[in-house]
């Protein structure tokens, strides 16, 4: 067990992620619910106000501290016990990060801020929603770098040798978010804020969203990449065996920081103001980022059948059979990668240049990534949960829990199955995202959208319902382990961190020289977006003042 | 570093049909003139109703086979009369919106357009199909946002 | 330890089976979508 101050904070980071959980889902159904014309909103209540609140509370909150929880648990647990400047950082990430949700969330539900979670300039909110979400990014970074100090008091002391595969794949998506949010932090700091408060008059609309998309899509593999640590570093554990190859790993990480970044022009396809070159060329990155996905789908896929063989399992797919599956911890995961197959490929569709023009803001994308962040990375860190939460306070993971969380995940999934595929079948047909009941009065395409089998209203609304009772089973598995659960007495009701040994014999040592990958980010960066930003800049329009359309 | 026999078939199968993705769709983009919406025109934001070709919104024919339609969006409607096209001809869609961002997108086509303020957005597209489209808004800009569509005729 | 040698030991043909459905799901979405992006 890891020493009790990171349990703590670990804790704290768990309680906010759930709280923000429970709040956003409680949005998500109401959204589905007003979509299809079930439900009218008092008139202080507007659709798109929960819709901002459920992007931000699930997409940047409950990921963001769940994420951050399963760092510190995990860093402790794979370097050893953080010490007291760690521990004073990692609080302060937290208050920061937790002082930045609440005053986001706060102008949230003032109505001062339904601009969603991308907030897209010339709508301005208030000023302090910026200053919510600034805190948000500074206090990960306060986070982070106590993380990282930790890693580097390891690596002084164990001097020449291989960080463990754990601790490696943290660093990487720690060095992954810290440049994707210069982005970000570049545009609220230099444009939003200033404009929003009324420092300057306009803001330049395109480089503005230039800057959120370079941080925008490496965003998305912030939230995979802890997905994928569990998936190379847990899952072997559980099924009994090593991991599948230390140094494709943490290749496929490496490349993870190479990639992601320089690709933010594929959300912005269909806009001017960049040309066809620049968004060609950041399309060819992004396929490049395909690749180590397609390396972890074979070593998932690998470690399941080495585990199965040795077990016993013959045949092209006698291991399928003998893979754990009465473990929660594990069946969660493996439908979460199951999610992942249609995800990641709807994924390859939106980036194919112009085919965005079929999918672009219609209800496909919103099928999409409830399929890649709403499924693979939600599921596991449900299935991670199950343990982490016992494991850190100490309580058991009892029948009955194991049970209700068989019950969560495959509700989960159901409704999820049937949301998503609504979502996608209406986008196909035209369907846009991001808007409350409307029947473009009664145009017969819009008439027609809703026609369907599968794509009507009632599918959508169906599986939303089912996806929020299965959140508020987890939200009592998460009260009931953390509060409620008898404690832990004998060593077999000890929950472990199962994390599995990897065999870094064969890995070279280059692998963790920061600076080779951190320097050829920043060469793909640069080329990918130093011409196109700069164009932005000199040839800008005349700037746009700010807009309140709600 | 090694890869399992397999794996290297997987991959080669993985990056050969990413590289076939890829230059399918950059062929047809750039040979066929099928790339996605966009263009670097620039315009003051403010002055969009003096600026032409938005002083004057609306079907206009360039020449034999093309016409072209200037549309500004804004919160929450296009301001765009009696648009009617030829089905067969190229129409050039320009678009720019005199507040927040909007898309200008026609249902069943590929007509799916960013709507920048200070920019202007261009696609060229020629319908098969005569019929009524809807046209609707698919990025969010406002309470009204659902509510932001019109039509278009093509005869 | 041995590259060759462990090259023998593991047994993956499911794995390279499991591996083809994803690219199979993969070309099929894709290929679904681009005829629609033809046809629109
Ligand atoms: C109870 C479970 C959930 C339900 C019922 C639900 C439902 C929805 C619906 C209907 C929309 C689309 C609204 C629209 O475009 O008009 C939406 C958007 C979204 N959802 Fe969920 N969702 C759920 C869980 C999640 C989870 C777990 C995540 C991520 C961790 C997530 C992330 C998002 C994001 C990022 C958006 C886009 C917001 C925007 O367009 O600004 N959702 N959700
Ligand atoms: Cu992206
Ligand atoms: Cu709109």
């Amino acid at each position: 067990m890891i020493a009790q101050p990171e349990r703590k904070i670990a804790l704290w980071h768990l309680g906010v992620a759930y709280t923000a959980f429970l709040i956003g889902t409680l949005m998500g159904v109401l959204q589905v619910f007003i979509r299809n014309d079930a439900l009218q909103l008092p008139a202080w209540l507007d659709y798109y106000q929960i819709l901002t609140a459920h992007g931000v509370l699930l997409a940047l909150i409950y990921t963001t501290f769940f994420i951050f929880a399963f760092f510190i648990t995990g860093m402790s647990k794979s370097l050893g016990s953080f010490g007291p400047k760690v521990r004073l950082f990692s609080w302060i990430g937290l208050w920061v990060t937790l002082l930045g949700t609440v005053m986001a969330t706060v102008m949230i539900v003032a109505g001062e801020a339904s601009v969603l979670y991308t907030f897209y300039a010339p709508l301005k909110a208030n000023g302090f929603y910026y200053v919510g979400l600034a805190l948000v990014i500074v206090g990960t970074w306060i986070s982070s770098f106590a993380l990282v100090g930790h890693y580097m008091v390891w690596r002084r002391n164990n001097k020449g040798q291989l960080s463990p595969l754990f601790a490696f794949m943290t660093v990487t998506t720690i060095v992954l978010w810290i440049i994707a949010c210069l982005g970000v932090v570049a545009t609220v700091l230099f444009q939003y804020i200033p404009w929003a408060f009324g420092w300057t008059d306009t803001i330049n609309v395109e480089l503005s969203r230039s800057l959120f998309w370079y941080f925008g899509h490496p965003l998305v593999y912030f939230w995979l990449l802890p997905a994928y640590i569990a998936w190379y570093t847990i899952v072997p554990k559980l099924l009994g065996v090593k991991v599948f190859s230390d140094s494709l790993a943490r290749l496929a990480f490496v490349l993870f920081i190479l990639f992601s970044i320089p690709v933010g022009f594929h959300h912005q396809l269909t806009e001017p103001g960049i040309s066809n070159f620049w968004k060609f060329l950041q399309v060819v990155l992004t396929f490049m980022v395909i690749v180590p996905s397609l390396m972890t789908a074979f070593s998932m896929f690998a470690t399941f059948e080495i585990s199965g063989r040795k077990k016993g399992g013959t045949g092209l797919f006698g291991w399928f059979k003998k893979l754990p599956w009465r473990d929660v911890r594990f069946t969660s995961i493996f439908i979460a990668m199951a999610f992942f197959i249609p995800g990641g490929a709807g994924g390859i569709i939106n980036a194919s240049f112009q085919l965005n023009e079929v999918v672009h803001n219609t209800l496909w994308i919103v099928g999409h990534f409830h399929i890649t962040v709403g499924t693979p990375v939600a599921m596991t860190f449900m299935g991670l949960t199950f343990w982490l939460i016992p494991y850190l306070t100490g309580r058991r993971f009892t029948k009955r829990m194991q049970r209700l969380g068989f019950v969560q995940i495959i509700t989960w999934s159901i409704g999820m199955l049937l949301m998503s595929t609504a979502q996608h079948v209406l986008g196909l047909m035209g369907a846009p995202r991001r808007t409350a009941y409307s029947g473009y009065n009664d145009h017969p395409s819009a008439m027609e959208w809703f026609d369907g089998i599968i794509s009507n209203h009632v599918t959508m609304a169906i599986g939303g319902t089912i996806l929020f009772l299965s959140a508020m089973i987890l939200m009592y598995i998460v009260i009931m382990t953390m509060f409620v659960s008898p404690k832990a007495e004998t060593p077999e009701q000890m929950v472990e961190f199962p994390l599995a040994e990897s065999d870094m014999s064969n890995t070279p040592k280059w692998l963790e020289n920061w600076w080779i990958w951190i320097g050829i980010a920043a060469a793909l960066i640069i080329i990918a977006y130093a011409i196109p930003l700069t164009h932005m800049i000199q040839h800008a329009p005349p700037g746009s003042k700010g807009f309140i359309t709600w | 570093m090694h890869f399992h026999k397999y794996e290297k078939i997987w991959l080669s199968f993985g990056i050969v049909s990413l590289i076939v993705f890829l230059s399918v769709v950059g062929v047809s983009a750039f040979s066929q003139n099928h790339t996605p919406s966009g263009g670097m025109d620039t315009i003051d934001p403010e002055k969009v109703n003096e600026t032409a070709p938005f002083d004057n919104p609306g079907v206009t024919q360039l020449d034999e086979d093309t016409y072209q339609v200037a549309i500004v969006a804004l919160a929450f409607g296009y301001n765009a009369p009696d648009l009617r096209v030829p089905a067969g001809k190229e129409i050039i869609f320009k678009v720019t919106s005199t507040d927040v961002v909007h898309s200008f997108t026609i249902d069943n086509t590929k007509v799916n357009m960013m709507v920048v303020p200070g920019r202007i957005t261009t696609k060229s597209y020629t319908f098969e199909e005569p019929g009524k489209y809807l046209i609707l808004c698919n990025e969010y800009c406002g309470t009204g946002h659902h509510m932001m569509s019109t039509e278009i005729e093509v005869y | 330890m041995d590259k060759k040698q462990s090259d023998h030991e593991v047994n993956l043909k499911g794995t390279l089976v499991s591996v083809f459905f994803v690219g199979i799901v993969i070309v099929a979405m894709w290929v679904a979508v681009y005829l629609m992006y033809v046809a629109r």
